[in-house]
């Protein structure tokens, strides 16, 4: 098993038509995605790559059975893309996109809770790398061969810097089960605490990497997680430690920001409820086989 | 995007948000004008700077004729405003602004943000405004009044009388607070907002609420549909690397060291900022040029990191994960070429086709250092960089 998609998980990739969205449909399809459909309004009835493409997800779920979606549409219409997704039955979203305003995302997750929770959509993201279950599928942007089959979750909120952390592992042998982005914005899907639960229910997954940043409650909000609920060792680097004070106008930010936004208390925080911390960028694999070393 | 303090008043004002009468001046003569139009026998010439802790630097000046006017105005064009937001070279002053003095019986501060825990917007509030607030939010954190606002509904009277009552506004008062409060929040709603700040919003010896300072905040990834909004834009308040990296799509923060940074993926370059500090070096800037590192935006990133005249080393990181090492590779020679550069380049590639990269680079003859790792590259950054200033020599080739 892998968390949230594997070999068999039907795919719809809104936005398929264009330039980005094509291109990334055929690397998706180049790793072994089982992708089903695309949705585009006002191109139903084309392909692209041979895959039949809607007007409205509506149609497409009707049509092909998916369960899953990821988006890739232009900033100023993926928030209703997502909203789109979530209203036919998608019960996974990635969202790609970078640049949606935060305003419509606060919208997209006040729009979401109209579900009950167990019809409620699993959206991550958005400007973030997607989920790749190395060897079974990829679900956004990641560079497949970067990534060794193996039992090591990793959720992070960058991209690069995810592919970095994959590829120190690969070099010592270490492989992953999932990885997942769960993207930059200050307003996002998933959250680390949401997936740190599904790693700690998957039985192929032995430990968990998590890449942290400067900025938001996020992090904090994981460590209680992995405090009262967590059994499978975690390792974290946290991003930002030389990163200056903003300087945003005005008080009102500094005012509400709480402890543990900043890198340095981050990483107090986590190393107190017993996670590993990786010293360094350049230490995230090492780090890793170290646990996995003690763990075995 | 910020906007200056008479921008944001004229908007909250279109939206029922009390302010006091003002007029902008782009000279000592015409402050003077502004003040002999309002009438009365005080005003107040405030520097524009983008910036907050104004007062304390000096930029925010009481006057009680119109020669005062005049020489406050004078004294103020041209001056490099440095406040603790402003960073160590500051901001000048290109625009006054002059408005009539209020008469203060108390100040409040009122305050609208993105909230990311809630992930809702906050209205934060203190019956105590003026300019120790951040003081006071930290000494007494449960002064602060908060409350978050539905999206699906937005804010309810019941909401901002709650928030009115709590600052101890007077009955009489409520029914200006609610309007107030509730004007903001529609201009921060309506317009894509990420901060509306009212420090102070006073109460007048008459008993009547005005706002006496307004700053706004907006959504750079939602100007596409605030035209009017995004022409408020002044480039002369903005650092000027930061201007030219967002004129040419570039995500960029300009810093007090002395080597460069280019890397492809914000959370990648904040690490190789990390290892630059921690290999003794200090990073000159925050450059994100995009996952996809393409060599039209490396070339970009050279001339953007260059022209910071204080760069006396760069390195760069890039992760090829959808491209390739060498394409990247031909990228920066094609950029080192067209604009060759007096430092030390260090270059560190990792990722899709990274041995053919890597000999790209060293046929090339190009003076670059190279790096295998992160931890490497930032090693030879740092002490490239302390060569370079030692012997000032030029580098050569390396092996």
């Amino acid at each position: 098993m892998s968390i949230l998609i594997d070999r068999t998980t039907p795919v719809l990739v809104q936005g398929l038509t264009g330039k980005i969205g094509s291109f990334h449909a055929k690397e998706m399809l180049d790793y072994g995605t089982n992708i089903v459909g695309g949705v585009v309004p006002g191109r139903g009835g084309e392909a692209t790559h041979a895959i039949p493409v809607y007007d409205t997800m509506k149609d497409a779920v009707q049509a092909t059975g998916a369960t899953v979606s990821v988006v890739f549409v232009p900033p100023p219409f993926a928030a209703d893309s997502i909203m789109e997704a979530a209203d036919c039955g998608i019960k996974l979203c990635a969202a790609i996109t970078d640049g949606i305003p935060a305003q419509d995302m606060i919208r997209v997750k006040r729009y979401m809770r109209r579900y009950k929770a167990e019809n409620r959509m699993q959206l991550i993201g958005p400007n973030c790398a997607g989920i790749i279950s190395p060897g079974k599928a990829l679900l956004g942007i990641m560079p497949g061969h970067i990534y060794q089959p193996g039992s090591i979750g990793v959720v992070g909120r960058s991209g690069t810097l995810g592919y970095e952390a994959a590829s120190q592992m690969k070099e010592l042998g270490i492989g992953v089960s999932t990885s997942v982005g769960i993207g930059g914005d200050p307003i996002n899907g998933s959250s680390f605490k949401d997936i740190l639960m599904l790693f700690e229910n998957d039985p192929e997954t032995s430990a968990v990497v998590m890449i942290g940043e400067i900025g938001g409650p996020q992090e904090a909000e994981a460590a209680e997680f992995i405090r009262d609920n967590m059994t499978k060792p975690v390792v974290a680097y946290v991003a930002g430690l030389s990163a200056p004070k903003g300087r945003t106008m005005g008080h009102a930010g500094a005012i509400i920001s709480a402890f543990g936004e900043s890198a340095s208390e981050k990483v107090e925080i986590l190393r107190e409820v017993g996670v590993t911390i990786a010293p360094d960028p350049s230490q995230i694999g090492s780090t890793v086989a170290g646990v996995v070393s003690k763990a075995a | 995007m910020d906007i200056h303090e008479y921008q944001a008043k004229e908007i909250l004002s279109g939206f029922g948000v009390p302010v006091p009468r003002g007029g902008l001046a782009y000279s000592p003569e015409q402050a003077a004008y502004r003040a002999r139009e309002i009438g009365g026998d005080a005003w107040v010439v405030k520097a524009q700077v983008h910036s907050g802790g104004r007062g304390k630097a000096g930029g925010v000046k009481v006057c009680q004729d119109e020669h005062e006017v005049y020489d406050a105005a004078d004294e103020l064009f041209g001056k490099r405003l440095v406040t603790h937001q402003t960073g160590p070279k500051g901001k000048v002053v290109y625009r006054v602004y002059v408005e009539g003095a209020a008469a203060i019986e108390r100040e409040i501060y009122l305050g609208f943000v993105l909230d990311r825990k809630s992930e809702r917007v906050m209205v934060v509030a203190s019956a105590e405004g003026g300019m120790e607030i951040e003081e006071i939010s930290a000494s007494k954190p449960e002064s602060i009044i908060r409350s978050v606002i539905e999206p699906a509904v937005g804010i309810q009277d019941f909401q901002v009388r709650e928030v009115a009552f709590s600052l101890g506004l007077k009955p009489n008062q409520i029914q200006q607070a609610v309007n107030t409060i509730k004007g903001c929040y529609r201009a921060f709603r309506e317009l894509d907002a990420t901060m509306v700040e009212i420090n102070p919003l006073v109460v007048t010896s008459e008993g009547s609420i005005i706002a006496l300072d307004a700053k706004m905040t907006f959504d750079d990834n939602a100007l596409f549909r605030h035209p009017s909004v995004s022409e408020l834009r002044d480039k002369s308040q903005e650092d000027p690397r930061e201007s030219q990296a967002a004129d040419r799509g570039l995500s960029y923060v300009g810093l007090e060291g002395k080597i460069g940074c280019i890397v492809n993926g914000a959370g990648l370059a904040m690490a190789t900022m990390d290892m630059i500090e921690l290999a003794g070096g200090k990073p000159a800037n925050f450059l994100d040029i995009g996952g996809g590192a393409s060599p039209e935006r490396v070339a970009k990133a050279f001339r953007l990191v260059m022209s910071d005249g204080d760069v006396e080393a760069i390195l760069v990181n890039i992760f090829a994960g959808i491209n390739r090492c060498d394409w990247v590779a031909e990228g920066i020679i094609q950029a080192l070429q067209a604009n060759p550069v007096n430092v030390p380049v260090i270059v560190r590639l990792a990722g899709t086709n990274v041995e053919e990269g890597r000999k790209i680079l060293s046929k090339s003859g190009l003076p670059i250092i190279r790096a295998a790792t992160l931890k490497e590259a930032a090693e030879r950054a740092v002490s490239a960089w302390q060569n370079d200033i030692k012997h000032n020599v030029k580098m050569v080739a390396s092996s």
